[in-house]
């Protein structure tokens, strides 16, 4: 019994999936609706079903940040912007420039791929930065972080452009006569072809040897800068991706609040999964519970009836809680006031 | 010289335990007015605790520590307080700042001052006058960085020696040093002597030690193994005292069974005046088939970096490199690793394990580097080689999926073997293999890499310990300085050709 217990306990995913769990529980006492889902013009509606939509960008960059945190002990700030660089690319080639306009200029694939060229590259500029140039990554991110947007201005002359086809809006909408958002099956597409990946090469392995001792990961004959530089370009396709769906959700581009600090949810999502922001091993799935718990957070705050100008503070409040949580030292503190415990009632009896 | 014996500091006693470790043990160390005293040992013998006990840098448990001048016994609890009492300390990097003039470094924290403002004249003044003490003239208002190291070693002395003038201890100063810098920082040296300043040189140059200074002493794994005048220890014994032989017991012990013609194998390695600027200096060396190599040498001397430069784990940048006969292009590991090679690192902790990765994946990851990305090994496969090397090692751990930071240091070098074993090299490079582990382990290393050897594969096999090199190497290169100065064949490995041959210099005479 005792076994069984400590098996679960030790589980990796354990505490994020607990986390979630707490989440969501809040839900059932509060906002009993919470997990009702209800079918409105073929389509799947309900708190619990926007969460997994809502939650899909953020899946798909914490995907991303996730091999990045792993392969080189830092984080890649500049996800949010390079999504707004994407979509830019995107909407200023199918668009044709214009700032508002109701036909394709440009075949839909052609702008769907300049953007996840863009987000690549940008990607691969990090990726240069931090695994060849040695700059840290935050520093190295951080030109993008600040630069990005201004690339986005730039390409879009300043204006909000605007995608009115019907067909543009299916990617971060509904396709006819599929009853969930498409965003959902996205994210899951992302982080299926990733675990893939994972599973059937060795980069799995490569990326946590490299992130937990680089120099010894050199003598057993790895390239750490070429797998660092794949993790930062990887992460720059996924934010990519992400820009596509943002752009189509409000069928435009406004390169100043295009996936507006996504990136430092994505981080969060990576350390909510119980993964260690200090590189070396990593759960894949441990970010994308971590993403959607940061949603459901979101949501519920929204379904209380939170103002949205309050809500940073009540996902402060409750990010520090889930965070303490798994933090290690909690744990000790808490194993030392337990033997303490026993020791005194050790003192007893002998008394 | 009447104060030429004067007693300026005496150490008695010292323990000194660090978790686990008893890092020194019962240290006596005593020095006088007017001298140069060597402070020598092997890595872990103690040089550095007793020097961090001395000036405060560390606590101690028991003992006493005298200085001339003091009629209680004294305790430092800081650097700044021993530093009160005239024991200074100039360590191998300079603490100075590199972007102030010569003069404010040597003034700083003291500046003389006129109304509340520093006197820079005064200050420019003394300075010079300072300098000029110790016959260095150089421009006292540039700032430091502009003067090469030594020169600015030879000021934070200066200021070391200005401030308090009594001790001085000079931590292995002349490692990163070329010779003629060496020269002129001996020149320094022997004038603060003449000054009756005592002077603690810590080094590992054997060379430097008969050159300038007057006594020796020698710790051995946190013991006093004795103090010693400099002209009446031969160097060879020097050797034998720091290693822990005694050097009259030695001649003695026969060399025992070792299969005396089993060399001229097809030749393996080749290098061709192989070096890297700065660690070692180009050297030639063969290996060949079923040839077990050891390198010997003092700590400092080279070993481990001779082969580094051959697995390309360090750069080398000037000869080459031949594998088979076959001119090898090695610019990474995994170019050496392609080429049949194997190394297991000195550093077990930063270069060997991957700390939180399972025994499967540490005993895996170098085959699979060698196969590449795409060609991942099946779980079957992984599990298959795994299970097979934890038996054949007799690797002990409780499952082959536990993290290897779990094991003991002795299972962890094991795996790091498999490791290696698994990639089936040719030529396979072992550094320290036995540091650090129990004995039992260390036996069934040296085993082991007998038998490998007579199975075909070549070995590098590069040990503090000559007893264990004696048992299993069929050579020796003997390296000295980051200079490889020598070789010995199979028939000249015994205890005292090798520590003549460390030792060097007048080892012949």
């Amino acid at each position: 019994m005792n076994n069984t217990l400590k098996k679960i306990t030790g589980y990796r995913l354990f505490l994020p999936l607990v986390c979630l769990a707490l989440v969501l529980l809040v839900n059932v006492i509060k906002t009993p609706n919470f997990f009702a889902i209800s079918i409105q013009n073929g389509v799947f509606y309900g708190y619990i079903v926007d969460v997994i939509n809502r939650a899909s960008e953020l899946v798909i960059l914490a995907v991303g940040m996730t091999l990045v945190v792993a392969a080189s002990g830092g984080t890649d700030i500049s996800v949010g912007a390079v999504s707004a660089v994407a979509g830019a690319v995107a909407i200023f080639i199918i668009g044709g420039g214009e700032a508002s306009t109701d036909f394709y200029h440009a075949p839909y694939i052609l702008g769907f791929f300049a953007a996840l060229l863009a987000g690549t590259l940008c990607g691969a500029w990090n990726g240069f930065l931090v695994a060849k140039m040695k700059i840290q990554p935050m520093v190295a991110t951080l030109i993008l972080f600040t630069a990005g947007r201004g690339i986005a201005q730039l390409i879009t002359g300043g204006n909000i452009l605007y995608m009115r086809v019907d067909s543009f809006k299916q990617l971060g909408g509904f396709i006819q006569g599929v009853p969930l958002p498409t965003p959902v099956f996205v994210a899951i597409f992302v982080v299926l072809i990733t675990l893939f990946i994972l599973k059937k090469t060795a980069l799995g392995l490569y990326i946590q040897t490299v992130g937990i001792n680089a120099k010894a990961a050199r003598l057993v004959g790895l390239n750490s800068v070429l797998i660092q530089f794949l993790t930062y370009t990887f992460c720059g396709i996924c934010a990519g991706i992400a820009g596509m769906i943002i752009t189509s959700r409000v069928y435009s581009i406004d390169a100043n609040n295009a996936g507006l600090n996504m990136e430092l949810d994505a981080i969060l999502a990576v350390a909510l999964g119980g993964n260690s922001l200090g590189g070396g091993k990593f759960s894949l799935i441990g970010s994308v519970i971590g993403a959607i718990t940061i949603q459901a957070l979101t949501t519920t705050l929204y379904a209380m009836k939170v103002s949205a100008d309050q809500l940073p503070v009540y996902k402060a409040i409750v990010v520090i809680i889930i965070v303490s949580l798994q933090s290690p030292e909690l744990k000790r503190m808490l194993r030392n006031a337990k033997l303490q415990l026993q020791n005194g009632q050790q003192g007893k009896k002998v008394a | 010289m009447e104060n030429v014996n004067k007693i300026l500091l005496t150490m008695r006693h010292i323990n000194k335990n660090f978790p686990g470790v008893v890092a020194l043990s019962e240290v006596d160390f005593t020095l006088r007015m007017g001298e140069i005293h060597a402070l020598m040992g092997e890595n872990g013998a103690g040089k550095s605790t007793l020097i961090k006990v001395l000036t405060g840098v560390e606590e101690f448990e028991t003992g006493e520590i005298k200085l001339d001048g003091y009629d209680h016994a004294i305790v430092n609890r800081s650097p700044q307080e021993a530093q009160g009492k005239g024991i200074s300390t100039v360590y191998q990097e300079v603490n100075l700042c590199p972007n102030l003039t010569v003069a404010e470094n040597l003034f700083i924290g003291r500046e003389p001052k006129k109304f509340g403002m520093i006197d820079w004249k005064t200050m420019n003044q003394k300075s010079n006058e300072i300098l000029k003490n110790l016959n260095i003239s150089i421009d006292v208002t540039v700032a430091l960085e502009n003067y090469s190291l030594a020169m600015q070693q030879m000021i934070a002395i200066a200021r070391a020696i200005d401030m308090s003038a009594k001790v001085l201890i000079l931590d292995e100063p002349t490692s990163s040093l070329d010779d003629g810098e060496v020269e002129k920082l001996f020149v320094l040296m022997k004038k603060l002597k003449s000054q009756g300043i005592g002077i603690i040189f810590v080094t590992h140059f054997l060379e430097q030690v008969y050159e300038v200074c007057d006594r020796i002493t020698v710790l051995r794994n946190g013991c006093l193994v004795g103090e010693y005048e400099v002209e009446k220890l031969p160097r060879v014994q020097l050797v034998a005292k720091m290693m822990g032989k005694d050097f009259d017991d030695l001649a003695s012990i026969k060399k025992d069974n070792l299969e005396a013609e089993k060399k001229s194998g097809t030749l393996v390695i080749d290098a061709k005046h192989l070096g890297a600027t700065g660690t070692i200096k180009p050297f030639d060396l063969q290996i060949h088939e079923g040839e077990v190599i050891g390198l010997t040498g003092l700590l400092g001397s080279g070993r481990s970096e001779l082969a580094r430069v051959i697995y390309a784990a360090d750069k080398a940048d000037s000869g080459e490199l031949f594998v088979r006969g076959k001119k090898a292009v090695i610019n990474a590991p995994i170019d050496a690793m392609k080429a049949g090679m194997g190394y297991l690192p000195e550093n077990r902790k930063e270069e060997g394990i991957i700390a939180d990765l399972s025994v499967r994946e540490n005993i895996m990851i170098a085959l699979q580097a060698k196969k590449g990305m795409f060609h991942r090994l099946s779980v079957k496969e992984q599990e298959e080689f795994t299970d097979k090397y934890i038996e054949l090692l007799q690797i002990k751990t409780a499952d082959r999926e536990v993290p290897i930071k779990q094991l003991s240091g002795g299972n962890q070098q094991k795996v790091i073997l498999a490791r290696w074993l698994l990639t089936n090299p040719e030529f396979l490079i072992l550094d320290e293999p036995t540091r650090g582990i129990d004995v039992g382990t260390k036996t069934e290393i040296q085993k082991l890499v007998v038998k490998l050897a007579k199975e075909g594969m070549s070995i590098m096999f590069i040990s503090s310990e000559i007893e264990e090199m004696i048992r299993t190497c069929n050579k020796m290169a003997v390296l000295r300085d980051g200079c490889k100065v020598g070789e010995l064949s199979e028939s000249e490995l015994n205890q005292d050709s090798i520590m003549r041959a460390i030792a060097g210099g007048e080892a012949d005479e």
